[in-house]
């Protein structure tokens, strides 16, 4: 896809939160499909379900803190030809309800959306507790589940309705702090596919959320030096196989960036689809199998490498092999 | 084959139950692993769910308006396909293909390998949450239909159950029935002796719940319990099942070690013998 038709956003244009995104698509679907119900467990604000409950109040449901029963209420809800948002903090959703997740919604195929907010290493000053970084290591294992991870504010929007036209369960997840823009209205967005946003030859930089950004901007920066292909892995399961494949016969060199676990997430999924398929030198940008700790979000994605210059350093690095 | 708007008597719902027991030996046998003590002794509760109390079309077994039964304790499944095999949802033959390589009867139950199962399980306490949600999904839709979900008393242990029992009184889920399979026994003992339950009842109760309890081998007084319960609509309803684990089969009644095994050969021919024995005193009993 040429530049141009990718329509993508201006360096520098307004901030905005991927959850707010997510936020107005949900009002959207809600409109369209009168299956669409949305649960809580007490973060209703936070997650901005608060415009559907107010909107929609006969189709919100506040189980109070207990995502298990959340889990279980919603593939029953599903079962029964609804299709349920359930929403809380990635640590708890899916991290507190995995097992549900697994067999009340995975193998029976309900076809329930599970939203993990405040995902990765951005959630800042709350410390580890909070810091959602292995929420697409466990929910990635899981057969017949879609794992997404919006790039912004736009994406996140046009993931909702994608995946209520999935009929399935899928996982989103997307992280608290306000994000640059990459994409826009015009932008085009397919669920399970990766989408090449800069075009190079020497490295591939994969990234997935707010890291493609980043991505972005590190490609710009080393563009004298390295010519950079970026892309964008939305859908992190299923993998695009075919766009991946085609980018890194050409650059033969490949970095991952992600807000995650280097573990188990999208960096795992590539190097999986690359050892098997076409081994090639990989570098992995991301936390190091160890827990995150209290600082600003700022501050903890520059300690863990998360930033531009970290992406630089990796492409440098893998750019010398 | 169960024919609907037929009301079936209590001796042939009784003599169901004795021919569910007789599947349940003889598929476990074949099998060579599974349950024994919790299947036999919830047969009478699903023979007079499946010929008396559920509303549902064995030949059409996701029609809109059926009962939904939804199945929390998955491992004593065996009782559940014998009860629809005698319903008439499959032949009486398939249920010998259970836990083998490519039957539709699982060793736990899979709701998209076999048609007439809500939902899958097998990890406890899971089942419960499910119900609610399709209890909520029947009210959104105006419909009138009821949501049955089964528990054993062993999965009370898991937090999941006291999420849901909470959330049902909370959210006063009228057309939501549970029945608690009280037999007392889990794998590693007495259930009062690994973890005890009581006042089991009393917690129901006080979370916001209609509870009775029951003799859960009387069919009469089950058939009633569930009436009771459809007509208590503000409230979910829980009806506490006192059930012999094992029931039927002399050597396995209250039983523990019963819970997880099944029975050889000879043991199986014991079995049998007793349980046909049973069948003709059942029909003399209500000749």
């Amino acid at each position: 896809m040429t530049k141009a038709a990718l329509h993508l956003a201006p360096v520098g244009a307004e901030l905005k939160g991927i959850r707010d995104g997510f936020g107005q698509g949900l009002l959207e679907v809600a409109a369209l499909d009168p299956r669409v119900v949305v649960l809580s467990a007490d973060l209703t604000e936070s997650i901005r379900l608060e415009g559907f409950a107010k909107t929609y109040p006969d189709r919100f449901i506040e189980l109070g803190v207990a995502e298990q029963n959340m889990a279980g209420v919603a593939a029953g809800l599903a079962l029964s030809g609804k299709v349920p948002f359930i929403a809380s903090y990635a640590v708890f959703n899916p991290g507190r309800n995995w097992d549900q997740l697994r067999v009340s919604i995975c193998y029976s195929q309900a076809n329930v959306k599970v939203i993990g907010a405040h995902a990765g290493i951005s959630v800042g000053p709350d410390g580890a507790t909070h810091q959602a970084l292995e929420d697409i290591a466990i929910t990635r294992v899981l057969p017949d589940l879609l794992v997404v991870a919006p790039t912004d504010y736009e994406e996140a929007r046009k993931v909702v309705h994608a995946i209520v036209a999935h009929e399935g369960p899928v996982y989103v997840r997307f992280g608290r702090e306000k994000t640059h823009q990459v994409t826009t209205e015009k932008t085009p967005f397919a669920l399970g596919k990766a989408q090449v946003l800069r075009a190079g030859k020497a490295v591939t930089v994969i990234a997935c959320g707010a890291q493609v950004y980043d991505a972005l901007q590190a490609a710009e920066k080393l563009k004298k030096n390295h010519s950079i292909e970026v892309v964008s892995v939305s859908t992190i399961k299923p993998l695009d196989a075919e766009t991946l494949l085609k980018s890194v016969r050409k650059t033969g060199r490949v970095v991952v960036v992600e807000e995650h676990q280097v573990t188990g997430g999208l960096g795992g999924a590539v190097c999986e689809l690359l050892s098997q398929k076409l081994p090639v030198p990989v570098r992995l940008v991301g936390v190091p199998d160890t827990f995150g700790e209290s600082g600003a979000a700022s501050e903890l994605l520059e300690k863990f490498h998360l930033t531009p210059q970290g992406i630089m350093a990796a492409v440098e690095e893998v750019a010398c092999l | 084959m169960y024919q609907e708007g037929h009301t079936y008597s209590l001796e042939a719902i009784a003599l169901r139950a004795n021919s569910i027991r007789e599947h349940i030996v003889t598929m476990l046998e074949e099998a060579g692993s599974g349950h024994s003590a919790g299947p036999l002794g919830m047969a009478d509760a699903y023979a007079a769910l499946y010929f008396r109390i559920l509303s549902h079309k064995p030949t059409h077994p996701t029609w809109e308006d059926r009962d939904r039964l939804v199945l929390s304790c998955g491992h004593t499944v065996p009782v559940r396909y014998a009860a629809m095999a005698e319903a008439g949802y499959f032949s009486r033959n398939e249920l010998l293909t259970l836990r083998k390589l490519g039957t539709r009867l699982h060793g736990h139950p899979h709701n998209r390998a076999l048609p007439g199962l809500e939902t899958s399980s097998g990890p406890l306490g899971q089942g419960l949450s499910q119900a609610c949600g399709m209890a909520i999904a029947a009210t959104m839709d105006g419909k009138s239909h009821t949501t049955y979900c089964i528990t054993s008393d062993g999965e009370h242990q898991e937090g999941q159950i006291w999420e849901a029992v909470l959330f049902a009184g909370a959210k006063k889920l009228g057309n939501l029935v549970n029945l608690i399979d009280r037999n007392y026994i889990q794998i590693d003992g007495p259930t009062e002796q690994v973890m005890p339950l009581e006042p089991l009842a009393e917690k129901y109760r006080a979370f916001g719940w209609h509870v009775v309890e029951i003799d859960g081998h009387n069919l009469q007084a089950i058939i009633d319990a569930c009436n009771d319960a459809k007509a208590v609509v503000d409230r979910p309803s829980c009806i506490i099942l006192h059930t012999i684990p094992g029931k039927g089969v002399s050597y396995m009644e209250y039983d523990f070690r019963w819970h997880g095994k099944p029975p050889t050969h000879e043991e199986a021919d014991t079995a049998l013998k007793q349980l046909r024995s049973m069948g003709e005193r059942i029909m003399t009993e209500y000749d």
